[in-house]
């Protein structure tokens, strides 16, 4: 980690606090992603995890420190970084269709419209969607909007993919199909991605890294989990690869006790930008 | 099945009330106006109304003798002989030209303005005091000041109507912009949309349900006003030929003129919700 990062860091957030009068949410904050890695941020809600998200798609800007990416300091959202939002976000006036084409021509101004409806057309079917690309997202399942969500995001080819607790108002089988099949596209298309989330298993699932974060307020990552689960993992045999259930409970230690007891001040000698990293699966 | 046997029940209960109120109308004005009812001397009668003359008895006459009347005006309804002997339907034609062009004037200035108003908190609260005096002033208050500055009562109908419609579209087009859902303003923001095509393709959609709902109120008011600002006018309109209906005490032709005004404002109304349900959207 030393030295500004090489050409593998696509972000580093350097330092970010958000703060009100009288509380701060977070402070010091300091993480990156490499290239074509994926990583999760864990902790309870109240840390100020989608503001981080917020903060790094462009939609908000931090009280203190900055992000950048690609080594340069970004000022608002940006093409590069395509959010795939927790409910939905589809635009319910147009077809599922139409909401992937809307992006496609945004990403790609010049093309024609036939071009622009071929490109959203095989963005759908990427998300097993051909069938319903015509339905307006009233006539949608609730995983299939997520769906076109996520080909609305992966359309526009992005540097990093973000999401925000993307599966959360899905039910436990869907939201298990989704997980794989955002597992499948990202690995295909290695494709760098970011994800909140408060399910360990998801985590396990897809991250290379996970963040844990203690409780709000004056937020940390309080520690880096590398993930050693070999690839490609899948929800059938997750629970029976080795070193699974030392991650898992590690990750479960933390959220139900030690979230808490390390929020707070940090301790002496800490620092913010080296949080301790751990390999539970290999111990 | 269920709901179409409803609705021939509603229809069927429609026409027998409908039924039942014509016949004690006649009923009364025919034959149990005798003693009691308001005697009009018979000579008195001739010159009032040929429907006095023939019952001897009344000015008020019975539905069927408003249904003979109304079969011969619509016999010729567009004849013009001379200034105060037109048809009917060139009078409603005068008015609802008047309507349509104060309406679509004042939906020219009241959209783009409103949306405007909607995207701007400062604009809001600036122009807030002004919309909030005029909106409650009735739109006859005008009348004076507009024949004094414009002179030409054509016109000044015109801008009355345009008075009056202008604030249902303004303040609902600048609450629907206003209350575009944030997540689909990030969707725009993420892509890089840009203003203007953010306008068009996503708070335009989002608001034409609150916009359209802003027209048929205005509309409803336009067409309110129109009667009250020609019998005020003069000349044309169907306002205006009621007044003169009134001056000839023929009042079958003032119900006429009240049931042709009922219709007339009835199509208004759906053909504009004929418009919402093209634009309306549900989640």
């Amino acid at each position: 980690m030393p030295g500004m990062g090489g050409a593998a860091r696509i972000v580093s957030i350097e330092g970010i606090a958000r703060r009100f009068p009288g509380l701060t949410v977070f402070q010091d904050l300091w993480f990156h992603v490499d290239r074509g890695e994926f990583v999760c941020l864990v902790g309870h809600s109240g840390c100020g995890k989608t503001t981080i998200l917020n903060i790094l798609a462009g939609l908000d800007v931090p009280d203190e420190g900055g992000v950048l990416v690609d080594g340069r300091e970004i000022s608002g959202p940006s093409l590069d970084r395509a959010v795939i939002f927790q409910g939905h976000a589809l635009m319910p006036w147009l077809s599922a269709l139409e909401n992937v084409a809307f992006a496609v021509s945004c990403r790609n101004p010049g093309w024609d419209k036939a071009r622009v409806r071929d490109a959203a057309r095989a963005a759908l079917a990427r998300v097993g969607l051909t069938q319903a690309a015509e339905r307006k997202p009233a006539q949608l399942s609730g995983g299939m909007k997520q769906r076109v969500g996520i080909a609305r995001a992966l359309a526009v080819e992005p540097k990093l993919l973000l999401m925000d607790e993307p599966f959360s108002a899905l039910d436990a089988l869907t939201r298990g199909t989704l997980q794989e099949e955002v597992s499948r596209l990202v690995t295909e298309a290695g494709q760098t991605a970011f994800m909140i989330t408060h399910d360990v298993d998801e985590a396990i699932l897809l991250a290379d890294r996970i963040l844990l974060m203690t409780n709000g307020p004056e937020a940390r990552v309080a520690e880096v989990v590398q993930n050693t689960l070999p690839r490609p993992r899948a929800r059938a045999n997750l629970h029976h690869m080795p070193g699974y259930h030392p991650l898992r409970d590690h990750i479960m230690d933390f959220l139900i006790t030690r979230s808490r007891t390390l929020a707070g001040k940090p301790p002496e000698g800490w620092d913010s930008r080296r949080p301790p990293v751990v390999v539970p699966a290999e111990a | 099945m269920a709901a179409k046997g409803e609705a021939w029940r509603a229809a069927l209960l429609s026409a027998l009330l409908l039924a039942v109120l014509l016949g004690a109308w006649e009923w009364a004005v025919k034959g149990g106006g005798g003693p009691g009812g308001p005697t009009v001397d018979a000579e008195l009668a001739a010159l009032l109304s040929p429907a006095a003359a023939a019952g001897g008895q009344t000015a008020m006459p019975a539905p069927s003798d408003i249904g003979a009347r109304l079969v011969e005006l619509l016999r010729d309804p567009f004849h013009q002989r001379g200034t105060n002997d037109q048809g009917i339907g060139i009078q409603i034609a005068w008015s609802l030209w008047r309507v349509m062009a104060g309406f679509l004037l004042a939906a020219a200035i009241a959209i783009p303005l409103g949306f405007v108003i909607g995207m701007s908190p400062l604009l809001n609260a600036a122009l807030n005091p002004f919309i909030q005096v005029l909106r409650p002033v009735s739109p006859l208050a005008w009348m004076p000041l507009a024949l004094y500055t414009i002179k030409d009562s054509n016109i000044s109908s015109i801008f009355v109507i345009f008075i009056c419609s202008i604030w249902p579209m303004l303040l609902n087009t600048a609450f629907g912009v206003a209350s575009v859902r944030k997540e689909w303003l990030n969707v725009a923001r993420t892509l890089e949309a840009g203003r203007w095509r953010t306008a068009m393709r996503v708070i335009l959609p989002a608001a034409a349900p609150t916009i359209l709902t802003g027209m048929r109120i205005s509309i409803g008011i336009a067409w309110l006003v129109i009667v009250a600002a020609e019998m005020l006018v003069g000349g044309t309109g169907i306002g205006y030929w009621v007044w003169n209906q009134w001056n000839n005490l023929s009042i079958a032709d003032i119900v006429i003129a009240i049931l042709m005004i009922g219709l007339v404002g009835l199509l208004l109304d759906r053909a504009l919700g004929l418009v919402a349900r093209a634009v309306a959207w549900q989640e």
